[in-house]
């Protein structure tokens, strides 16, 4: 039974590609709970974006569970509260799980604050006026607010990361899932985007953050999870994997990465 | 070949050639916009999940590219409007609606299926992180189609929708074979009038050239000026 402060709850999660010759994801499962920071590491190819994808479906599993609120997202119907049978909506959870990706995929047609308010006023039905003065102000905690009106193509990488980080805010999530946040951009625009990221976990976001920067990992995660070949192999608090490795695989790992 | 007297007799018809061309123009214009629509439920429907649209689709594209326009042009207006009794008014008080109409029919699913694979292209080409994007923030797919995906789409492929453009002007002169009173067959009536086809050739020549180079030399223009806002 779900603990009150779960929010995911994955159960045997697989994802099998070429009928099963590779396995991307191989019977993971993990628990999340309300003001989690979860930090999932491992070498490439290790399943770990895969994880993070199938958490909101934009990856579907070839078998097992996403409980999301309690509602198990992978199925086609789920049962409400009045035990009626209701068709499931994979829209209306996506809202509330925020994603930031690799390339931060804004939309380039659009401006900074079009970017932004696109969804809320599409998707929540939000007043425009409200939903840009929302914008402005979030725009502002992450210094970009003389950016508003700006198109993404005008913006450096550290910057759009950050628009991309607001914009999922906007939809007031309830979990962020950040892919490698920090993979596409120059060195010296990674120390910005990292800030945004740790002041959102610091105001008590519930995060799940695919990385391969082990120090912002260990500073900012409350759990550790290690992927290799599809499996978590250790999973634990930052001192747990960082000084006192269990496995061969992670103590392997981390000799080559640290 | 050519010879003043019949530049002077061909001359007596120019008015045939003003309104071949409005009637050209007219015809190109209708076809693209029609064609267009046709192309964009054709290419989403070919890209649909739902395999039978998808065949239909795509069978209807193939079908399409695989035939003559002329032949295509003829089973339109001898068989498909045979039977039908099409309003026989006058469009700008000169073309025959009951024969510019199959014209327009014809060319425009002739049109679409070219432009469909277009427009796929088009599509296609949109980065597959602009729909998870899209997706991630809760918007349906038809939303992210909408505001998302075709936006980004024809603004790429607006080149290629205006050289169909140009494309539509030259084939629409096949349009004569049915009577739909376009340049060529101002043509045929001069000819048929004084036995002169050299000068009225010449003019038709002219008149398509003037049309034609001038648009795909703009359309040239816009496709360098947009291609330097995507630089990166």
């Amino acid at each position: 039974m779900a603990t009150r402060d779960e929010i995911i709850k994955v159960n045997n999660l697989c994802k099998y590609y070429y009928n099963g010759e590779l396995k991307a994801l191989d019977d993971v499962s993990y628990s999340i709970n309300k003001g989690d920071v979860v930090v999932v590491i491992g070498p490439s190819g290790s399943g770990k974006s895969t994880f993070l994808r199938c958490l909101n479906l934009l990856e579907v599993p070839t078998s097992g569970e996403v409980i999301f609120n309690g509602v198990d997202i992978t199925k086609k119907y789920h049962i409400d509260k009045d035990g009626k049978k209701v068709r499931q909506n994979i829209d209306i959870h996506r809202r509330g799980m925020g994603m930031v990706f690799q390339h931060f995929n804004l939309f380039p047609h659009k401006t900074v604050l079009d970017n932004m308010t696109l969804a809320p006023i599409k998707v929540k039905k939000m007043d425009k006026k409200k939903a840009e003065s929302k914008a402005l102000k979030l725009l502002g905690r992450v210094g970009l607010k003389d950016r508003a009106t700006a198109y993404p193509i005008q913006l450096s990488g550290g910057q759009k990361q950050r628009v991309a980080i607001v914009r999922a805010l906007m939809m007031e999530p309830q979990v962020m899932l950040f892919d490698e946040p920090t993979s596409a951009l120059d060195p010296e625009m990674v120390g910005e985007v990292l800030a945004v990221i740790k002041e959102l976990a610091e105001s008590g976001m519930t995060m799940v953050v695919v990385t391969h920067e082990m120090a912002f990992a260990r500073e900012v995660g409350n759990k550790i999870v290690f992927m290799d070949s599809g499996k978590i192999v250790e999973e634990g608090s930052p001192e747990q994997i960082f000084d006192n490795p269990q496995s061969p695989r992670l103590k392997d790992f981390l000799g080559k990465v640290l | 070949m050519f010879s003043s007297a019949g530049f002077a007799k061909t001359w007596q018809y120019i008015q045939l050639f003003k309104e071949g061309l409005i009637c050209t123009l007219s015809l190109s214009a209708l076809t693209v916009f029609f064609g267009f629509i046709l192309a964009l439920m054709l290419a989403l429907m070919r890209m649909s999940k739902i395999k039978p649209l998808s065949w239909f689709a795509t069978a209807y594209v193939e079908l399409f590219r695989a035939t003559p326009m002329l032949v295509q042009l003829f089973i339109i207006y001898y068989v498909v409007f045979a039977k039908a009794s099409l309003p026989n008014f006058k469009l700008f008080g000169f073309i025959r609606f009951e024969r510019f109409f199959p014209g327009v029919v014809a060319l425009s699913m002739n049109s679409g299926a070219y432009l469909s694979e277009i427009i796929r292209a088009g599509i296609q080409s949109i980065d597959h992180g602009q729909t998870e994007a899209a997706r991630s923030l809760g918007l349906s797919s038809r939303q992210t189609l909408t505001e998302i995906i075709l936006p980004q789409a024809i603004k790429n492929i607006l080149p290629a929708i205006a050289n169909e453009f140009v494309t539509i002007i030259k084939e629409s002169s096949i349009c004569y074979t049915i009577g739909v009173q376009e340049i060529m067959y101002a043509v045929a009536t001069t000819k048929g009038a004084t036995y002169r086809i050299a000068e009225p050739l010449l003019i038709a020549t002219a008149v398509y050239f003037c049309l034609t180079f001038p648009t795909s030399k703009i359309i040239a223009y816009f496709e360098r000026r947009m291609s330097r806002g995507d630089k990166r």
